[in-house]
């Protein structure tokens, strides 16, 4: 026993994922213990957002995945020049997903995932130096999606579905650097709105060109969340007559926020009876994301230019059946930051970064397991600035910048059950 | 359950691990240094500037605007300790004495029913709350009291409350000097300062120069007694010179570095240079009028020289001088001035150099104040000179009386320019060669108040200036700095910190701080 907690604890010091943007990869307990690798695994009803095509190579009939994890990120901000200095509050996030797939007949199955692959929660302290371009932001969106998978041959299926989108989003900043009621209290604008829905769809294609090594191909589409008549809360404006202000109160809002596609391709390999190996590769196509711009019901806009660009994610993934009971997983990858050089704001404070990913499953009967998995996202520092912090009283646009650094850890467990 | 304990260490500080951090944070020693200084016990001098007062009144914002709050922040970086203030009650400005208000609240920028003609106005969302009376029982690191010239920090009974409300204390003192016979310089060292600051002597000037020049010179008179001054004299050189060699004697005593401020040029504050002294503006035929109406006035004058006796040629020489031209355009206004044997109506047009005071009454201005005020009377009788009619001694006192030029409080004539300016050399003279004697750190704020009134300072959100309300220099009593201004102040502090010390500090950035404040709580 002594030796197995070891061991855990080996796997766990090793950690997984998370990426550039808003977007989150903790889709599966399994996959993140891998580098979140899994378009070309077939392992598990996790599958339902990996790959569903690869759904109707599970031998069972049933599977269920269902899990969670805690996200814990901190991020850091400094300016030297300035002696200013910050920190996010540490937010947990706790992404769910469920998935589920029924095999009906030899070469078709069906499955239903619910998961989390956009969101975003950071706190920092009410007024800081940044608080004109955020205090506190919260994102979520909720994927609902139904799958089928379909097997052409042996060697080769395709799977997809359709998605259903549900988000919602919470960001309070202050209007600009410097305006306050007569007691001090800075302008501010919160913007609060749930139930943002669009749909999407997802394809996707694996191909097995010998029973040991699969490829996997997998496309969900663009869903771009468009909020209209949300609340927008202008609280600590003077009150004042002054035509270039807006009054205190509650208005509405429209924005759009977009949920970029991502393009994933990969393999598996099983190059030993006990020992696989994974490789997925992502395509995140954010240059969808030219600007967040918001407009109020009381007339007023903020115009917030993002100009994200593609990005890529380079996934690798070992998984080792170290009993018949006990799996061990470990992964690394390297994924990049869709934010240019003079775009990086502090609500989505992300540069290049690293991810070390473990994690372990115990079979518990030969239908139940636990799956646990942890991540680790290394970040560098980091000296950016964002260019664009438009003042709306003055009309003048200025620069906020200094060195940042983020990290990102997140412990996971999860159940596996199939029949 | 000894080894599970054993794991969940191990995994704690795997996750301890997880946090990030920098290569070189700030906050760890040896980032900002204090170099020959020591930041822990800074104490700042000085008076309204040092307070943080801004829009006529002292209040909280402004106090924590204020540049020695500002630099205590920096300074918390390399050794700086905790810095106090003596905070108002509100941010509504004023003060009661015994539940009467003696200060007025502060100024507001209100805008009109419509959101336009915005101007300063006297907030009254809120009532006062700070009791002068209520001493606050202990002293703090910003000993700055609004109204203070040099001499009030070394005059004992200066803070005493009993002598308030006759006008022999100041009330801001009086909210925190130790005792009724305090001085502000005693209770300043009674805290041991590792570091000073000093900003005194623009009061011994400014109160002269806003006051429009009524008060004495007493480089003039040669009173080298303050005691005997008034609140609109200026301070005899002599006078401020030992004054301030005092002050440098008792904050240095103990070996204590600091800092000290020149004084800036008074009269390029909004204050003196927003109400332009040619704003006569007239079309062609008003111009003709006024012209043709001194011409009358000449003739009127001559009349009456040369009926009191004056040879004709000397009346005429004599009231030649109220030939003035007035053209299509701006004019320069008329000035009030002594009446004596040469110049018998006691008026003239004044110079372009001569400034007029945000004070002055512009919807006077516009009816005639500083140059004729035309009723039909007047009309009348300058009908019967174009006629070739002689008006009657009654009728040509209506044409001079007609004549309305500017009061001596509501401008600074150029005697009175030259009076402020000679003072303010000497005075800087003296800061300079006491900052250099004691090797203390020097900052020319001067230098900087001329660039924001020449074009303005450059920051990362736009210029600076001296332009009342708009420049984003000066609050709305068009004197004191907004914490904008404070923040360059702060910066010029730092600067000749590190140049005289070696000290390694960070600069403040002028964008993150406001200007004036828009309310329309004004009735």
């Amino acid at each position: 026993m002594k030796k197995l907690l070891l061991l855990v604890l080996f796997a766990l010091v090793t950690f997984v994922t998370y990426a550039g943007g808003y977007r989150v990869s903790v889709q599966g307990q399994r996959a993140i213990a891998m580098g979140h690798t899994g378009v070309a695994v077939v392992n598990s009803a996790e599958l339902v957002f990996f790959n569903p095509a690869g759904l109707v190579y599970l031998e069972n009939k049933l599977n269920v995945s269902a899990g969670a994890s805690g996200i814990f990120t901190d991020v850091i901000y400094q300016n030297s020049d300035l002696g200013i200095s910050s920190e996010t509050d540490s937010s947990v996030g706790t992404p769910l997903n469920l998935y589920g797939s029924y095999k009906v007949n030899d070469w078709l199955a069906m499955g239903l995932g619910v998961y989390t692959p956009y969101g975003s929660e950071v706190t920092w302290p009410t007024d800081w130096a940044g608080s004109h371009l955020v205090n506190n932001i919260e994102l979520a969106a909720i994927y609902i999606q139904p799958v089928v998978s379909i097997k052409l041959s042996d060697k080769f299926s395709i799977g997809g579905g359709p998605i259903f989108v549900t988000g919602s989003v919470n960001f309070n900043r202050n209007l600009n650097r410097t305006l306050t009621d007569i007691e001090g209290n800075r302008s501010n604008i919160t913007v609060d709105d749930s139930g943002v829905s669009n749909w999407g769809w997802s394809v996707s294609a694996m191909f097995n060109p010998t029973e040991n090594f699969r490829l996997g191909f997998s496309y969900r589409s663009e869903i771009i969340l468009e909020a209209e008549g949300g609340e927008a809360t202008f609280a600590n404006f003077p009150d004042s007559s002054n035509p270039g202000l807006p009054q205190n109160g509650t208005t509405t809002f429209n924005a759009e926020l977009p949920l970029p596609a991502e393009l994933t391709v990969g393999l598996s390999y099983q190059f030993h009876e006990k020992w696989l190996f994974a490789f997925d590769y992502n395509r995140q196509f954010w240059d969808v994301y030219e600007s967040l711009d918001l407009t109020f019901g009381n007339g007023s806009s903020s115009l917030n230019p993002r100009n994200y660009q593609n990005s890529s994610v380079y996934r690798f993934g070992l998984q080792y059946d170290a009993t018949s009971k006990i799996s061990l997983r470990a992964g690394y990858y390297i994924d990049e930051s869709p934010v240019q050089s003079g775009f990086f704001a502090p609500e989505t404070p992300r540069n290049d970064s690293q991810g070390f990913s473990g994690g372990v499953s115990f079979a518990i009967t030969p239908k139940l397991a636990i799956d646990a998995s942890f991540f680790y996202l290394r970040f560098d520092e980091i000296d950016e600035s964002y260019d664009f912090a438009f003042d709306p009283v003055t009309q003048t646009t200025t620069s906020f910048g200094g060195t940042y650094k983020s990290s990102a850890f997140a412990p996971g467990l999860g159940l596996t059950y199939k029949l | 359950m000894k080894n599970n304990i054993k794991y969940l260490a191990v995994l704690a500080l795997g996750l301890v691990a997880c946090e990030p951090e920098f290569d070189n944070p700030i906050d760890e020693a040896g980032v900002f240094t204090s170099g020959e200084a020591d930041f822990s016990n800074y104490v700042a001098l000085g008076n309204s500037l040092t307070a943080g007062f801004a829009d006529n009144a002292l209040y909280i914002t402004g106090q924590e605007n204020s540049y020695p709050n500002i630099l205590a922040g920096q300074f918390e970086l390399a050794g700086g300790g905790e810095f106090t203030q003596p905070l108002m009650a509100d941010n509504a400005g004023g003060a009661l004495l015994g539940g009467t208000q003696i200060l007025n609240n502060r100024l507001v920028l209100a805008f009109d029913a419509n959101g336009e003609n915005p101007g300063p106005a006297i907030y009254t969302g809120a009532t006062p709350t700070t009791e002068i009376s209520n001493n606050l029982g202990n002293s703090f690191n910003n000993m700055g009291v609004p109204g203070a010239k040099s001499y009030h920090l070394a005059a004992p009974g200066y803070g005493n409350v009993a002598g308030v409300s006759a006008g022999l204390a100041n009330p801001y003192f009086a909210r925190f000097a130790s005792s009724a016979d305090a001085t502000v310089i005693g209770d300043a060292v009674a805290q041991n300062p590792t570091f000073f600051s000093l900003w005194i002597g623009n009061n011994d000037i400014l109160g002269y120069a806003t006051s429009g020049g009524v008060g004495v010179d007493h480089n003039e008179t040669g009173n080298i007694d303050p005691a005997t001054y008034g609140g609109n004299d200026i301070t005899n050189n002599n006078v401020f010179a030992s004054v301030y060699n005092d002050l440098l004697a008792a904050l240095t005593a103990n070996g204590a570095k600091g800092v000290v401020l020149n004084l800036p040029d008074v009269t390029s504050l909004p204050f003196f240079t927003t109400v332009p002294n040619n704003a006569l503006v007239l079309d062609a035929s008003t111009a003709a009028s006024l012209t043709g109406f001194f011409q009358a006035v000449t003739g009127i004058v001559t009349a009456q020289l040369a009926g009191a006796g004056v040879p004709l040629a000397q009346a005429q020489q004599i009231a030649a001088q109220y030939l003035i031209q007035f053209n299509e355009g701006p004019n320069l206004f008329l000035i009030e001035t002594e009446v004596t044997a040469t110049n018998p109506l006691g008026i003239r047009q004044m110079t372009p150099d001569e400034l007029l005071l945000l004070t002055i009454d512009r919807t006077a201005l516009a009816q005639g104040y500083g140059s004729v005020v035309l009723t039909p009377e007047v009309l009348q009788v300058l009908g019967i000179l174009q006629a070739g009619g002689t008006p009657t001694a009654e009728q040509g006192l209506l044409v001079i009386n007609a004549i309305s030029g500017i009061e001596d409080g509501d401008a600074l004539d150029s005697t009175e320019l030259m009076a402020i300016s000679n003072a303010r050399s000497s005075f800087n003279a003296t800061i300079k060669a006491l900052a250099d004697a004691n090797d203390l750190a020097f900052y020319d704020v001067a230098r900087d108040l001329v660039q924001a009134a020449n074009g303005g300072i450059p920051f990362d959100g736009g210029v600076i200036t001296s332009d009342f309300v708009t420049g984003g220099g000066f609050s709305l009593d068009g004197v004191h700095p907004t914490p904008r201004a404070h923040a360059l102040v702060t910066n010029g502090i730092i600067d000749a910190i590190k140049q005289t010390y070696g000290a390694a500090l960070p600069s403040v950035n002028p964008g993150d701080f406001g200007t004036v404040t828009l309310s329309n709580d004004v009735n």
